[in-house]
């Protein structure tokens, strides 16, 4: 195949350039997996954000954001999340909704190792387009899942929704605003070992989240166990006056689902 | 007696294979019949073997009972050893204040060392079992590294008594009121009061010098400061700090900075800063050591509890 030594030759040229022992090899086979043949432009159009070094390996914040352009009338419809050298690296998939125009997506993860990070989005005319960052922090998938059991369990599938207006005068085009849905689960990854019965406390975690205003999609989560403990995701979006409902679907099949306001702060 | 152990203790250092893990662990007489072993302010390393909490015992006059066990079997092996130097009585109780490992991992030592070569009740909070049977391989895994050859013979040893509330414990004409709290520093934080002296060991929900670090809950753990300031104690023993400090004014500075974290994130979260914006914005405080280590971490643990306000 013809595109095989160009991708290695890039392989060699990003090997020399990162830190060793982490040539893209994970990388690749997760890309070839997820997008075979298909172009993936590094144009700086999305970008990602990531702490070189995190604070608790189970709870690192990450932006991805896709910077079109003042007059670009492209939407994303798709971002994935993957971290490299996490046992589940697709940290989430992202599907939005055609009316909201999100651009932009926060959540926290946890990082098992150090590794690189990339965002990949999809764009409304096919196009895609990647963004790689590299964090330093470890065993966050096996860190002990939650402070304290009791109050997890008292506040499962308790949700909030929190609408953040983009101050006047700000850059966002066609009056976005943001908006952070917060989940309580303790979203068990399954790799936390229970040391009197050697067996691993199973994994237990938020698997698909829909959040609409109306009947209208703003986006849709597809998640797994790299997502931290009480999932958050902060995104902005168009409003439009409708109440916004999270639906949440946990790999127990339970169910949790909430509505709010269009303006609830 | 004292001095005849203490002979055998010599002789055996000089000529005993292990005589590194036998030397006993300097320990402070901080009231009649209370000794404390002052912990390095540091992170678990070779050098300090783990001995990185305040830990000690308190001798009545039928029994001894424990009050942690160091960050390591050598550690425990070593306030064994400062036990014996100052009592042949047996060691009945050993009490774990919290799950943390710079606070139980020398629990085995004291295995046998009570009457007749039984081994002490191990006292822990309600909660502290499942803490440790989810955590314990984590722990041991997360300090191997850093303790090296010390790091031999890790294990984690489950409490044979729970405390839901209060438990008191005789150690003969003195007892010992042992308190279980709601979730603060853990969510199984035990304090120990000797009723006698009135010295109150106050495990991690009392840090001096140490940056305080939040595993629990940072609302929780403001919470029960009154509480706390109103046992009816003399002095305490921090879990981290001075081997002992007066009461209740020692309690000062952890409040200030745990209320001043709260203080500086909730405007920022009712303004709507991220999380990663917040963590760089709350200023690291001042007078404590090891604030690298914990505060940006505590911010983070803060903001994620504090936005669910």
């Amino acid at each position: 195949m013809q595109r095989l030594p160009i991708l290695a030759a890039t392989a060699m040229v990003l090997a020399l350039a990162s830190p060793p022992a982490f040539a893209d090899g994970a990388w690749d086979d997760i890309r070839w997996s997820l997008y075979g043949d298909d172009a993936i432009a590094e144009d700086g159009l999305v970008t990602l954000e990531a702490p070189y070094r995190a604070e608790d390996a189970a709870l690192v914040p990450m932006t991805i954001r896709a910077d079109l352009p003042e007059g670009d009338d492209r939407t994303v419809t798709e971002l994935v999340l993957v971290i490299d050298e996490n046992p589940a690296p697709i940290a989430a998939t992202f599907t939005f909704g055609p009316k909201a125009k999100v651009s932009e997506i926060s959540t926290r993860v946890r990082v098992n190792a150090y590794t690189h990070v990339h965002a990949v989005a999809t764009l409304s005319d096919g196009s895609r387009h990647v963004a790689e960052q590299f964090v330093k922090a470890s065993g966050g998938c096996s860190a002990p899942a939650t402070k304290d059991p009791e109050a997890t369990m008292a506040t499962l599938g308790n949700m909030k929704f929190r609408r953040f207006d983009t101050p006047a005068g700000a850059d966002g085009p066609m009056n976005r605003v943001e908006g952070q849905l917060m989940i309580r689960h303790p979203n068990n990854s399954g790799l936390q070992m229970d040391q009197i019965t050697r067996l691993y406390v199973p994994a237990w975690f938020v698997q698909n989240v829909t959040v609409t205003q109306g009947d209208d999609l703003i986006l849709a989560m597809e998640g797994g166990i790299s997502i931290s403990e009480d999932p958050s995701f902060r995104f902005d979006y168009l409003p439009s006056g409708e109440p916004i409902r999270a639906e949440v679907v946990d790999t127990k099949g339970e169910a949790f689902s909430a509505q709010w306001p269009s303006g609830a702060s | 007696m004292i001095a005849r152990i203490a002979l055998a203790l010599t002789l055996l250092a000089l000529c005993g294979g292990r005589a590194l893990a036998e030397e006993p662990l300097a320990v402070t007489r901080i009231a009649p019949g209370v000794f404390v072993h002052h912990g390095e302010i540091a992170l678990m390393n070779e050098a300090n073997r783990g001995s990185i909490a305040n830990i000690g015992f308190v001798v009545g006059d039928d029994a001894v009972a424990v009050i942690d066990t160091g960050g390591s079997l050598f550690v425990g092996r070593a306030l064994l050893a400062a036990v014996r130097r100052v009592t042949p009585l047996p060691v009945r109780f050993v009490i774990n204040t919290h799950m943390h490992p710079d606070h139980v991992f020398g629990n085995a030592a004291f295995r046998g060392t009570s009457d007749g070569g039984g081994n002490p009740t191990l006292v822990g909070h309600r909660q502290l079992p499942e803490a440790l049977a989810t955590r314990g391989q984590h722990y041991i895994a997360a300090n191997r590294d850093a303790l090296g050859p010390y790091a031999e013979g890790l294990e984690i040893v489950l409490p044979d008594r729970t405390v839901a509330d209060t438990m008191r414990v005789d150690l003969g004409n003195r007892t010992l009121l042992i308190r279980a709290w709601p979730t603060a520093h853990t969510n199984n934080d035990l304090t120990v009061l000797d009723e006698a002296t009135a010295t109150l060991f106050a495990g991690d929900l009392l840090f001096m010098d140490h940056l305080p670090a939040i595993d629990g809950s940072l609302i929780g753990w403001l919470a029960i400061h009154d509480t706390l300031a109103a046992v009816p104690a003399e002095r305490v023993v921090p879990g981290h700090g001075p081997s002992s400090a007066p009461w209740p004014e020692a309690l000062a500075p952890q409040r200030a900075y745990l209320a001043g974290l709260a203080a500086a994130l909730r405007p920022l979260i009712r303004r709507g800063l991220p999380m990663a914006e917040a963590v760089a914005t709350v200023p690291p405080p001042e007078d404590w050591s090891l604030v690298e280590e914990f505060h940006r971490r505590n911010v983070t643990a803060a903001f994620a509890e504090l936005e669910w306000e």
